[in-house]
Formats: C-alpha cells, sequence, structure tokens
C-alpha cells in the first residue's frame, strides 16, 4: 500500500475532483514546483490510486432522466452460470454499471433511461430476458451525492 | 439543443475519457478548434460538469466496500434531512443516494478490514437518526462500471 502524506491527500482530492488539473496548476495551490509536482502525481498514477476518469455530465440534459438501482436475485443459481449473465447483463447499452454483491441480492445494477416508459421497455425487454434471472427489486434514484471520502 | 456533432463528441469522451485532445478531435470527426468551442459550450450550458478521476480506495488500503440500504422512520418530518445531515460527517461515506421505492436511502461505505467495518457499522452507522430499518449488501466485484449513457 501506497504511503501518503498530507499533500498527496491533498493532490488526490483535487485530481479526483478535476483529473485534467495540469501538474503547474496544482502546484501552485501547493505550493510546489511544477517538476515535484509531477513527480508526485506519477508516483499516485503508478500506485493504481485512481482506477479511471469518469465523465461528469448531466443526465437529464442529455436526455435521461430516469436512473433505477435494480437489485437482482438469480432463479437458479448453480445452473445458471454466472458468466453468461455477467456477459449478458454487461452487453445491455443501459446497463451502467454492474457490481457482484453478497446479501438479499446477487447483483446491484444502474440503469439510465429517457423516462419511466423507456426504463419499463428495458426491463421488460431486456433486463428479464436474461438467463437466469429471478426476483427484482427496483428503486428510483431521486438524488445522489459524492463525498470526498476518508482523505484527512 | 444538443445537436448530432455535441453527441458524437460526449460518446467519444464516455467510451475513453483519457483521450487527449487530439486525439478526440479526429475520432469525433471535427478540427481541434471547433472541438475546444463545443466543449466550452457544453461546460457553460451545464451539460458537462468535468472530467473526475476515480479513486480506486483499494489501492489505499481500504478493502471493504458495502452499501447500506436504509429505511427511514418516515413518521420524523425532518428524517430525510438529519439523517443525511449525519451521514455527511461520517468520512468514510463515499455515496449517499436516495430512492422512491422499497428503500429510502442508499450509503456506500468503505472500510480497511472486517473489524474497521464493524467498528464504523456499530459506532458511526447504527447511531445514525431516525433509521427504522437497515440492510447490508456486501460488495464482491464489479462486473461493469462504465457510466456512459447510450446516446
Amino acid at each position: 500500500m501506497i504511503a501518503l502524506d498530507d499533500t498527496d491527500r491533498a493532490l488526490i482530492r483535487a485530481l479526483a475532483q478535476d483529473a485534467t488539473a495540469s501538474a503547474g496548476a496544482l502546484g501552485r495551490d501547493l505550493g510546489l514546483s511544477q517538476p515535484a509536482c509531477w513527480r508526485r502525481i506519477k508516483r499516485l498514477r503508478e500506485a493504481g490510486v485512481f482506477r479511471a476518469t469518469r465523465l461528469d455530465v448531466d443526465t437529464a440534459a442529455l436526455g435521461f432522466g430516469v436512473t433505477v438501482f435494480l437489485g437482482v436475485k438469480l432463479a437458479t443459481k448453480g445452473r445458471v452460470s454466472l458468466e453468461d449473465f455477467e456477459r449478458a447483463v454487461s452487453a445491455i447499452p443501459e446497463v451502467q454499471t454492474v457490481e457482484h454483491v453478497l446479501g438479499a441480492y446477487d447483483y446491484r445494477l444502474r440503469v439510465v433511461a429517457r423516462d419511466l416508459s423507456d426504463f419499463e421497455r428495458v426491463l421488460r425487454r431486456r433486463i428479464m430476458t436474461l438467463p437466469g434471472v429471478g426476483n427484482l427489486d427496483a428503486n428510483v434514484l431521486l438524488s445522489e451525492e459524492r463525498r470526498p471520502g476518508p482523505l484527512g | 439543443m444538443l445537436d448530432d456533432t455535441d453527441r458524437r463528441i460526449l460518446r467519444h469522451m464516455m467510451a475513453e475519457p483519457d483521450m487527449a485532445g487530439g486525439a478526440l478531435a479526429e475520432r469525433a470527426g471535427v478540427t481541434a478548434s471547433t472541438l475546444a468551442r463545443r466543449l466550452e459550450r457544453l461546460r457553460a450550458r451545464g451539460v458537462l460538469h468535468g472530467l473526475r478521476g476515480v479513486i480506486d480506495w483499494r489501492a489505499l488500503g481500504y478493502e471493504v466496500e458495502v452499501s447500506l440500504r436504509v429505511t427511514l422512520d418516515k413518521t420524523q418530518p425532518r428524517a430525510f434531512d438529519e439523517f443525511i445531515a449525519a451521514a455527511r460527517e461520517v468520512p468514510e461515506v463515499l455515496e449517499i443516494q436516495t430512492f422512491l421505492g422499497q428503500v429510502d436511502v442508499r450509503l456506500s461505505v468503505i472500510a480497511r478490514d472486517m473489524a474497521h467495518y464493524q467498528q464504523l457499522y456499530r459506532e458511526r452507522l447504527l447511531t445514525l437518526p431516525h433509521i427504522a430499518d437497515i440492510e447490508a449488501l456486501m460488495h464482491v466485484a464489479r462486473v461493469k462500471d462504465r457510466e456512459a449513457l447510450p446516446l
């Protein structure tokens, strides 16, 4: 595990907000020279501190007014291959994220749709036809807040 | 309104958010100056908020990730506001989502290990106000993680 000091933590917070921020600009904010800041960023990236870059958009402005979280329970555990289910569910364009979880459900899906009737179409034609799908639990997202996390 | 060029640019950016400006312009079939102008306009109109680095908390020593589905006591008129304000005070809470459905609020929580999670759960999470019911889903693996839109 990578050891971090306060400056590293401040850099991680800043890059989580704006992944395109330059070493020069970040260095100025933190009182580091551009090369020193660049070296720190390189070290953080090489340690795998960031697993991806996410494009943050207003989904409603782009015509996707509905986000639904679906809990999926597989009906025939043991008989249906998890790989088949995972491959099929990942191929659905409206399904943004698929998490394998332990608990009341086997999978947790984040699904986007233009509106509720579009969601119904995705649910009936795409999700309910997936191999092995059993119980479904749908919750419509009303608001979402991402927090900075434990970075001191 | 967005036109086809805007949609094409956004689609390519969503597919590969790390792509540099030159490669992106080429992929979307526009000049570098058109790309810059379009991105500026999308930002100004509030469609594009920015590019965020997604932290891999495992790389920082947080091995446990739990999704807590909470039902609130809705006889308390300020249950939502007070619960959410208190949840914001817990640094290990990464996401707070509110829902229409069986679940009222969902918290995404990380912990260093199970002992740390147990301590957080008992001391910081179960003590949050107005909880009527709480259910935990333990994260096992991320199968797909692409918050792209089918534009």
